[in-house]
């Protein structure tokens, strides 16, 4: 082969030589009435460089589909020369790739349409997609109003009035800020329907047909556009922008009606009915697609729920009302809440919520405020019967169904430790109940722990930077401008010089710098059945990370994790002990932390306060890593006793000297874990891949 | 408190130049705090004022301290402020070692309003100096000294403290609050926060409700990405640069939002509230 040596200088090829190249790649699709011959003359007139990326590429190409690269061959020069080299490489990459998923014919035709792959590419400049945006717009839309909402992207914007889908991306526009407006515009939209109400009639008044829903869409952003130029304006502003084309004249009529203060869905459903037969929904980009059904059965869901959480806490209330009282004061009737909400005027977005109870006038928990408004949200109204106390004051009564029998095979241990535990029915510790047994972690995979520091290296050197500038060191500092004490030497020099005539120098203290970190920390891993996947490798990375850290600083640390099924088999696993060096063992045992059975937490959590109580040192800290609320699936762990085993296991902890704090991904952790830790002492992560990050922000932020 | 009694003790410290307050500080009462606060002054009991920052804690303390006629000692704690500092210290002059008061012994020595602001700021060794003077024996021992200073009846100690700070070493003990009458403080409801803010500013009522709605929405935010929402203070940052003419928006995200947060994309979320708002 003689092309090598000819592709060293920089001559364009001849026809001939293009010709034979083509013969050797592409031979296979060629014919004797399908020859390479006007394709090589073509490429023989562009320069060099062309030439040589064509050839390239066409080898590259013929290797999957020789007919794909002279189709390729027969486009290219156009290609380069309308897109240039990087974009024509997109574009054969492109088509390559519909080739993968749809075969030749797709792939051809692909490469054809140049036109659109060059407005395509050009709408991609500006385009936004939805992962950019989501965190950005669910802070955005929990900022509107308290009850969060959840973002997903579809192929089209809708909401259940819990979740908001929004498009996986715009391109509408040419500019980056425009797009990213359409999505700001779209979500406020969906999160006001569900914040004033599209929701809120009864199912069968809602147009049955797409054409009906597609209208009522466009009269509810009306309607709600209007309440934007109320209450916020400036997001008003930016709808009116996207607003293309203008609202049509059939609309006019209508219009004033919706831009009341007091319009309601019912107002828009009246409305779509004045309209003219043809009337057509416009085509506004923040349009989404209403889809009443779902939505009012995710609403019907929440209503009860809430409804349910809100009569129970006023149960819990009272209850702890009474025993503050020593139970003397029990009204015969039944509890009754007495809510006082105000709204700011003109706005109907600030509440003043103020409760009272069996006369007597009481702060609202957060927990209670959330249930109120968001009650108010779907409502419009607190119903009287909402705030007589029902129930036992159980957190969620929905998780029945323990199975009858024990599951066979597990038996209790022969032998383990004995613990007691707290029934907050009885208001009384159950002797010695659960058997806790201690074990060593199997060790895992020994390349985990090498491969996770690779993997996060840069951030390891961050971590490590920044817990250097948090060692403590005791030390006496000698010659400082103040201090607690007189430096004796300094002031005897200072008094020579200056008897020999000198000015009197001004550093004659000592200062003593205590920055001693006298620390202890015991972290517990949740290794319950639902940390399985990519939350144990979360996990455990994060523990990766603080060891590094830690190491760094100095502090000392164990690490334990626990699981367990039924009473009778809680465990307690041992990954590193307090007075154990952070080496090769240590690290596969972190590997091997596994999702096991259950979350009874509150034995395990005694027992670690044992561990931990035992060390000396200034400040004990446990930190529990976990996802989800306590859980076993027998002798009626779940729910509200399992919780509160918990807290008072913590408040055991708190008696012996320890700070708790629970860092966790439940995103609705915030409904028991103040009533567990306290409103202070937890943190929710919602994006369970930046756990490994967080959990040492998390330590820092908590011993600094 | 008699107005001539008032007269009377306002001119009779001279040492107290300028730790009187002169002019009545602008404070909205909000729930009967300003009794509460009378109350323990006259039994001599110390106030412990729980509360975010910003929401108003400081301000109330210098208006007690106007109302009360009292000079105010005011120690914004911080992680270096030993005890020393507080009760005072040996300084070298020319010839000797000369006696230099703290601000504790000067307030105890004035009968002033003691305020330690962020108490668990401070070293956990001010809590020696703190304690005897907090509980009934209303003493301070100023050791380098020899000396036992008793603090007269006029003498108030109060501290403050954020619950809301996430560090375990920034509790503050039971042994110290339970020396303490708590007074709680949070942000107060909306129209009245819009009324202070307007009134501390001078900016339109309109305006001020804006601000106030958009300190709601970061509220909602806190505990879901940020560690605490807008307080009152910010808002009136905000709405006197909204004053001076600098665009609101501009001033809600120079004021509000970059205050509140580092993370870019709340940040960025802050900023849209912002901008929907106005």
């Amino acid at each position: 082969m003689n092309s090598s040596a000819r592709f060293s200088d920089n001559a364009p090829l001849d026809a001939a030589e293009i010709e034979e190249r083509f013969e050797e790649l592409v031979g296979a699709v060629l014919s004797s009435r399908r020859t390479a011959t006007a394709l090589s003359q073509e490429l023989a007139r562009q320069p060099r460089a062309v030439q040589e990326f064509t050839l390239h590429w066409v080898a590259i190409t013929a290797r999957s589909s020789p007919e794909l690269a002279y189709q390729f061959a027969t486009v290219a020069p156009g290609a380069i020369g309308a897109l240039g080299v990087a974009g024509a490489e997109k574009w054969l990459l492109e088509a390559m790739d519909v080739f993968d998923r749809e075969g030749l014919y797709r792939a051809a035709a692909s490469l054809k349409d140049l036109a659109g792959f060059i407005r395509q590419a050009r709408a991609q400049a500006g385009a936004v997609a939805f992962p950019e945006v989501a965190r950005v717009l669910e802070h955005f839309l929990a900022g509107l109003s308290g009850r969060p909402m959840k973002l997903e992207a579809d192929d089209v914007p809708w909401t259940d009035t819990d979740t908001v889908y929004l498009p996986r991306r715009i391109t509408r526009y040419g500019r980056r800020e425009e797009n990213f407006r359409a999505y700001k515009v779209t979500a406020a939209l969906l999160w006001a329907q569900a914040r004033h109400g599209t929701f809120s009639l009864d199912a069968k008044r809602y147009p049955g047909t797409a054409p009906g829903l597609a209208l009522l869409a466009a009269l509810e952003s009306i309607r709600l556009a209007a309440r934007f130029e109320r209450e916020l304006p400036g997001l008003h502003r930016d709808l009116e922008l996207l607003r293309q084309p203008a609202i049509e004249s059939h609309f006019e009529p209508v219009v004033k009606a919706l831009r009341s203060e007091s319009a309601g869905v019912a107002d828009s459903l009246l409305a779509l009915q004045r309209l003219p037969a043809d009337a057509r929904a416009p085509d506004w980009v923040f349009l989404g697609r209403l889809e009443p059904q779902r939505a009012l059965g995710v609403r019907a869901e929440r209503i009860a729920r809430d409804r349910q959480a809100l009569q129970s806490a006023v149960a819990r209330l009272r209850a702890e009302m009474r025993a503050a009282d020593g139970g003397a004061t029990a009204p015969a009737e039944a509890a009754r809440l007495r809510v006082a909400v105000r709204e700011m005027p003109g706005d109907a977005q600030q509440l003043d919520i103020s409760l009272e109870l069996d006369g007597r006038t009481m702060a609202p928990t957060p927990e209670v405020s959330a249930l109120i408004e968001s009650i108010l949200q779907d409502l419009g109204e607190l119903p009287e019967e909402y705030l007589v106390a029902a129930g036992d004051g159980a957190y969620r009564t929905e998780n029945a169904g323990e199975p009858a029998e024990l599951v066979p095979g597990i038996e209790a241990p022969a032998e383990g430790l004995l613990y007691d535990e707290w029934d907050f029915r009885r208001r009384h510790y159950r002797k010695d109940w659960c058997v806790l047994a201690e074990r060593d972690v199997q060790p895992g995979d020994s390349r985990f722990v090498p491969a996770a520091l690779i993997r996060y290296r840069a951030e390891v050197w961050h971590l490590r930077r920044s817990f250097e500038a948090l060692r403590g060191e005791d030390r006496r500092l000698r010659g400082e401008p103040w201090g607690d004490e007189v430096d004796l030497d300094a002031a005897v020099r200072a008094l020579t010089e200056m008897r020999s005539g000198a000015e009197l120098a001004e550093r004659l203290f000592v200062r003593r710098e205590r920055k001693l970190r006298d620390m202890a920390v015991m972290f517990v891993v949740d290794m319950s059945g639902s940390t399985k996947g990519w939350i144990n490798d979360c996990e455990r990375e994060a523990l990766v990370l603080l060891a590094e850290a830690l190491e760094v600083l100095g502090d000392r640390y164990a690490i334990y994790g626990f699981s367990g099924i039924t009473r009778k088999r809680c465990e307690v696993y041992r990954v590193k002990r307090f007075d154990e060096r952070y080496g090769g063992e240590v690290q596969q045992r972190i590997a091997g932390i596994q999702p096991l059975d259950y979350t009874r937490m509150g034995v395990a959590l005694r027992h670690l306060t044992g561990i931990l109580a035992a060390q000396e040192a200034r400040t004990r800290l446990m930190i529990t890593l976990s996802d989800g609320k306590p859980d076993d699936f027998s002798d009626g762990y779940r729910g509200e006793y399992g919780i509160e085993d918990t807290r008072q296991a913590l408040l055991e902890a708190k008696r012996a000297g320890i700070h708790s704090f629970c860092i966790t991904i439940d995103r609705e952790a915030r409904d028991y874990l103040p009533r567990m830790y306290g409103a202070a002492h937890y943190t929710v992560i919602e994006d369970v891949a930046r756990l490994p990050l967080k959990v040492a922000e998390v330590y820092r932020r908590l011993t600094s | 408190m008699d107005e001539a009694r008032v007269r009377m003790t306002r001119q009779s410290l001279p040492d107290a130049a300028g730790l009187m307050i002169e002019r009545e500080p602008y404070y909205q009462p909000l729930r009967g705090e300003v009794a509460l606060f009378e109350a323990a002054w006259r039994n001599q009991m110390p106030v412990l004022l729980k509360g975010p920052t910003g929401c108003g804690k400081t301000r109330f303390i210098e208006y007690m301290a106007w109302r009360l006629a009292r000079p105010l000692v005011t120690v914004s704690c911080h992680d270096d402020l030993t005890a020393a500092d507080l009760v005072g210290r040996y300084l070298i002059t020319a010839r000797e070692t000369a006696w230099s008061d703290g601000p504790m012994a000067r307030a105890v020595r004035l009968g002033a309003i003691l305020y330690l602001d962020e108490i668990v700021e401070a070293r956990k060794d001010t809590t020696v100096v703190i304690h005897p003077l907090a509980d009934d024996r209303r003493t301070l021992f100023v050791d380098k000294r020899g000396e036992v200073l008793k603090a007269p009846p006029e003498f108030m100690l109060a501290i403050s403290y954020n619950p809301g700070y996430q560090s375990v070493l920034k509790e503050l003990k039971q042994s110290t609050r339970q020396r303490f009458v708590a007074i709680d403080f949070d942000f107060p409801p909306a129209e009245t926060e819009a009324g202070i803010v307007a009134r501390e500013s001078g900016i339109d009522a309109a305006a001020s409700g804006r601000l106030v709605k958009l300190a709601h929405m970061t509220r909602n935010l806190k505990g879901n990405g940020l560690d605490e929402g807008a307080s009152t203070r910010l808002l009136v940052h905000a709405a006197k640069l909204i004053v001076q003419g600098v665009e609101p928006r501009a001033a809600c995200d120079a004021a509000i939002a970059l205050a509140l947060t580092d993370e870019p994309e709340m940040l960025a979320a802050v900023h849209e509230l912002v901008s929907a708002v106005f």
